[in-house]
This record gives C-alpha cells, structure tokens and sequence, in this order.
C-alpha cells in the first residue's frame, strides 16, 4: 500500500464506522491499558526522565537544523566502512532504486524487517510490479501481510486483531507463502509465535537479499541502529548476503553517544521494557555484507520548512502517543487511512502529503480529504504531548495545520460573520439579544452544511439574557 | 541537478533563518553504586532469562551443568573462548562441540542445540548483555540460529547504565544488544517468550 491508502473516506466517516466495531473496541482497550501500564512503570523509574526527553528534543533540534551538514557526514562514514549510499527524492524514485538493486543479484525473492519507512513508500507492491515478492518476518506484519490487511499501529501493526481472529489467517494464508501451519494450531499467543517461527526459518536460510530500515542511523560513525524484539531483524541484517537499508533523513544523530539518550528514550516509550529483547548495531558492510543505503526524502524537507510543523520529524516512531490517545483507544489506526496512524499520524501524513489540496496538476502531490481531516481526528486533550519522549507539541501543530488545511466556502464565511461580530462589543450585544429573542426557534439541528456539526453534537441552549445584560438590568456594578 | 543535490539544496533552504539550536554536551552518567552485579542478575531475570551468580573458578562446573541440564547435543563454541569454559562444554558427557572454522553455513548453524560465548559488556540498569563479535563470542549468527545462549559475563563486564556501555562499545564493530531471550508482545500485547531468536538464554555472571 502507498502512503494514504487510496479511496478511503474522511476521518469522520471512518471514525463513525470503526466505533461500531465492538470486537475492534475490545482488542484495542485491552491493549492500550495494557502498554500504558507498563511504559508508566519503566518510565517512573528513571529520575532523570525529564531532562533524558529535553536532551533527545535538543539533539534531534539541531541535527534537522544542520541535516544537510550531517547527510554528507553520514554518506562520507558508510562509504569509507564499504557500504553503499543512494539519494531518493521521493518514493518512485526509493522504489525504483531498491528494485534495481534487488535484480542486480539475480534474485526474485527478498525478507523484510519491519519498516515504517518502506511501508509509507508502498516498496512491497513497487517490488511485486517488478517480479520480486518481498516476505515480511516481523511478526504483526506477517500477520498483516498473510490477512491481506493494512497496519493500525505503528509498533504492532496488527493491533486490531485477536488471538482467535490470528489464528485463523494462519491457518487458511500460511500454505500460499510457505510452509503450512501446523494442523492443531491453537490460539495460544505461544503457538501462534512458534507456528511463525517455523514458517520463516526455511526463509531465512535461503534469503540471499534482505531490506530494512533503521531507527537511528550516526553521522560521525556511519553507524545504523535497529531495535527490535522478535531475532527476525537479527536473520535479516546477518545472514543474507546483500543488505539494502531505506531510512528516512530525519533518523540522523550526530554523535555515537546520543545513542545512549535514544536507547533509553525508545525501549521505555515504545514497548514499556527497559530495553527491547535486540538492538543491532552495524557501520557499513559488515562481515562480509554488501551493504546499500538508501536516504529518502519523500516530503520530509517540506515538512522542515515548516516553522510549527517540523517537530514532527523529531518522531522515533515509539508509538506511545496512539496508547494514549482517547482517540485512537476508540476508532483504531485503520481510520487514520495511513501508515502513520494516531495522533503522530495526523500530525505528519497531511504534511508529508502537503499542506495543498491535490489536483491533476499536481502530480501526485497535495492533501486528500482524508488527509485534510486528520488535523481534527483529535480533541486537543493534549496527552499525546505529555507521553511523547522527544516531546513533540502535537495540539499545537493540529491546531497550526487546522488553519492551514483548506476549509469549505460556507465555514469561511460563517468565521469571517464571527469574525466581525467579536470585533465590537456593541455588535455582540446586538446578537445576543437578538439570538435570545429567537432562542425558540432554533432547531434541534442546522441544516445545510452546519449538519455536519449538529450530528455529533448537541447546539447548546441560548439563554434568553446575556451575562452583560443581567448584570446591567441587577445593577451588579452599584452592589 | 541529481537527488542528492536536490535534498541538499530543500534543506538548506528550509532550515534557512531558523535559529542555531546547540548540540547538548553529553550528559553525566550515574555514579557506579557498588550493587551493579547483584541488580545486573535481577534485571537479566527479569526477563525470564535463568541467571546464576557464581564465585570465579566455579563458572566450569555450572556450564557442564547447564549443557547437561538442556540434553544439549552439539554445542558451537567461537574461536577465542577461554579454554577452561571449552573443555567445561567438553565435559558435558556425549556433547560435540562443534567450532566455526571453516565458517559454519547458516542451515549448519541452525542444526546445533545450542552456543556458549562471553560477551563485551553488561548493562545493570537494563539486564542488557553486548556482543560485540570478539574473541569467545563470534559471528553475529553464531548467537542467533541456535535455540539456546549460554553467556558468561565477568563482573568487571558490567556497567552501571546504558551512557556507560554505549561510551565502552566500539561502533566499527557489529554490535548485539541481548536483553533477555526473543520475544514478541505482537499478540494482544501479551508478551511471549520465543520467536526467531535463542528461545532460551542463560546467564553465568561471575562475580
């Protein structure tokens, strides 16, 4: 899938589906109280919590300031440990690359460690185009890819589904990609695990090409970094004899030992451990690989042009601002429409995307309803902000995107009548009596294009007298 | 205009006038307590790892115990492992130690039982061990095919924190950062034991 998943409806309409999935409800407040739990845990115990997330913000700060300085480090230090390096401007451009590269070693056939990255740039399809099926190994993405489905969550992709509901697409998908699940599969999460075990060791023994991507990545060292849980990363990055890795340019620290903030930050926010089960580490081809990086870009310089909006590439992808979202606990990541769900996902799909509506001219580039509504899939609750450990002010850049995003003719007028009544007092004083002698007959709801407000809200009573006016007729000025 | 300059030049032209933001200096770890090796022990089992704690010397008798406890067959040993924990594999009755020289295949290494390496460092704060790929620990595979990790850590290995080890690692080599066996919480967020990694850790802290 691309980006946005194509023909999806707005948000609201989404969202108004989704929360009648009782059995999505269930599996998505389970596991989100479960994850807050344990990332509250691990995260109250380290005291110097506070100034870990003011250093990852500040160090994230100034490698996007001086991003350009730190690429050319960063090309400069995999190019001298023997790797590769590849500049991709936009997705076509990523896929076409690492389809290149794939059929420069002859095989048809390439596993894949989980990446939101190659997710976001649609690589799986690309590839399919071109003859070479790509297997995912993370566990959730098998998950996802045996179902024919779309991620929901950033770390576990296959949030929305149940035990139950997993072991019957292992069951009836497992066959067509590889080996069978075993016929008295329980739903066991321990048998499900080793039924996914079994199926993709053959896999990974035969895999000559794997394709990553990277949750840091050094300038100093030319050092790429991926965190992970399951040892599928691990098969991955060591035993295939050709690496190719897309990272986004926003993944960059400057100096080997930011890694030590980063280390603490992630495990904690992401899946409330200490640390994850594995973190690899390697610079350039290592024993023996041959290694490519490809940067990719694909509207991340946009979105640093942007003064309010370019925090968002500050993002690790911990994931911990979905657990925390009222939002997200009730429509699940499907609604978002993208591969960046939740409140993070509202946030950077529209900018991704651009902040301009898409037409045929634009080729391909500019906001879809969809992506214009996500900026409102949000209450401005505001602990989205508190959870996220490079804290990225998530409200405030829904609210900067809010106003950026393109509105209808009839709410633009109805602000600019708001507009010029709050200008004066005198002509609010006129409208509020004149409002008040008309309270009876304001209905239940608007019609015409106000309907899409009044359906999910209740127009508040107007009093029959102002607070000025009570105030005025009491004489509560000469009390 | 190639990819490379295009990116180069939409960076600087949107960072452009943005305000210079300072580089943080590194930031101070925490003192060394004393009590690094007994909350190394509880942390690595925290995770369901099985830890023992031994005195130096007594390390050879808990790995020929451990192999035999397993019923471990053929055991890999990386070249560089000190000799007295290769002949303690040894003395595990009926176990083929299997070395990787010549370089074992991947299908090789996935038809042992199990592998026993050092390590380059232990992380106290999070149950963390690093490999680095050295001498007694290997290829990066050699740790990852076998369902079954043996690791012996020194006490002088363990650090207190992550800033500690992170300054101690050298970045030019492949580095492997075990916390635990593998894993997965993919399911309901249920976390299980067992993937694609050793399903089995164990740990021999000397003290």
């Amino acid at each position: 899938m691309s980006g946005t998943f194509l023909g999806m409806p707005a948000f609201p309409g989404n969202a108004a589906a989704a929360v009648r999935d009782s059995q999505l409800r269930f599996n998505l407040h389970k596991a989100t109280r479960t994850i807050r739990g344990k990332r509250a845990a691990v995260v109250g115990e380290l005291p110097d919590w506070g100034e870990l997330r003011a250093a990852g913000k500040e160090i994230k700060d100034h490698t996007l300031r001086n991003l350009d300085r730190y690429l050319l480090q960063l090309e400069e230090a995999v190019t001298r440990a023997g790797g590769r390096v590849h500049w991709a401007a936009d997705a076509a451009e990523a896929n076409r690359i690492v389809a290149e590269l794939v059929e420069a070693t002859g095989e048809t056939k390439v596993v894949k460690v989980k990446s939101m990255a190659t997710q976001e740039i649609g690589l799986n399809e690309a590839l399919a185009e071109r003859g070479v099926t790509a297997y995912e190994t993370d566990l959730a993405e098998l998950i996802v890819q045996l179902g024919d489905d779309w991620p929901s969550h950033i770390l576990v992709p296959a949030i929305h589904r149940n035990r139950s509901e997993i072991r019957e697409i292992f069951r009836e998908k497992m066959a067509e990609w590889g080996r069978a699940a075993p016929e008295d599969l329980t739903d066991e999460p321990r048998a499900l695990a080793e039924a996914a075990r079994l199926h993709l060791r053959e896999r990974f023994l035969s895999s000559k090409v794997a394709i990553s991507g990277a949750n840091f990545m050094i300038a100093e060292t030319g050092t790429l970094v991926v965190l992970e849980s399951e040892g599928n990363g691990r098969m991955c990055l060591t035993l295939p004899e050709t690496l190719i890795s897309v990272v986004g340019i926003e993944k960059l620290l400057p100096r080997w030992q930011d890694l030590e903030v980063f280390l603490q930050l992630l495990p904690r926010s992401s899946t409330g451990e200490r640390m994850n089960p594995y973190t690899s580490t390697w610079t350039g081809a290592a024993e023996g690989q041959e290694f490519h990086l490809v940067l990719l870009d694909n509207g991340r310089t946009d979105v640093l042009a942007d003064e309010v909006g370019r925090q968002a590439l500050r993002c690790i992808r911990c994931s911990a601002c979905l657990n925390v979202c009222p939002v997200y606990e009730r429509v699940g990541g499907h609604a978002y429409g993208s591969v960046y769900p939740g409140p993070i996902g509202a946030i950077l799909t529209p900018q991704l995307h651009g902040m301009t509506r898409a037409t045929p001219a634009s080729h391909g580039r500019g906001i879809s309803e969809l992506d214009a509504s996500l900026p409102y899939a949000s209450s401005l609750c505001g602990a989205c902000f508190e959870a996220c450990p490079v804290a990225i002010d998530i409200p405030e850049v829904l609210v900067h995107l809010r106003a950026k995003a393109p509105h209808p003719r009839s709410e633009r007028l109805a602000m600019r009548a708001a507009g010029w009544i709050f200008d004066r007092p005198v002509r609010l004083a006129r409208t509020q009596r004149f409002g008040g002698r008309l309270r009876r007959f304001v209905p239940g709801r608007l019609p015409g294009p106000g309907a899409a407000w009044t359906d999910t809200r209740d127009i508040p009573d107007i009093p029959a007298e102002s607070f000025r006016d009570w105030w005025d007729r009491t004489e509560g000025s000469t009390r | 205009m190639n990819s490379r300059e295009r990116i180069l030049a939409r960076i600087r032209t949107a960072v452009a006038g943005a305000p210079q933001v300072p580089l943080v200096p590194s930031r101070p770890a925490a003192a060394a307590t004393g009590r690094e090796i007994g909350l190394f022990a509880e942390r690595v089992a925290d995770y369901r790892a099985v830890v023992h704690v031994v005195d130096p010397g007594k390390e050879d008798a808990v790995i020929t115990e451990a192999l035999a406890r397993r019923g471990a067959r053929r055991v890999v040993v990386p070249g560089g492992l000190p000799q007295e924990w290769e002949r303690a594999v040894r003395d595990h009755p009926g176990c083929e130690v299997v070395t990787d020289d010549p370089p074992l295949s991947a299908a090789e290494l996935d038809a042992v039982d199990g592998v026993v390496t050092g390590c380059a460092a232990g992380v106290a704060e999070t149950g963390t061990i690093v490999l680095d790929a050295g001498p007694g620990q290997g290829r990066r595979a050699l740790t990852l095919m076998p369902d079954y990790h043996l690791c012996l850590v020194r006490a002088g290995q363990i650090v207190a924190g992550v800033p500690q080890a992170v300054a101690a690692l050298d970045p030019a080599r492949p580095l492997t950062w075990i916390s635990g066996p593998s894993a997965t919480s993919d399911i309901e967020l249920d976390r299980v034991e067992g993937v694609h990694g050793p399903r089995t850790l164990e740990v021999i802290v000397i003290r």
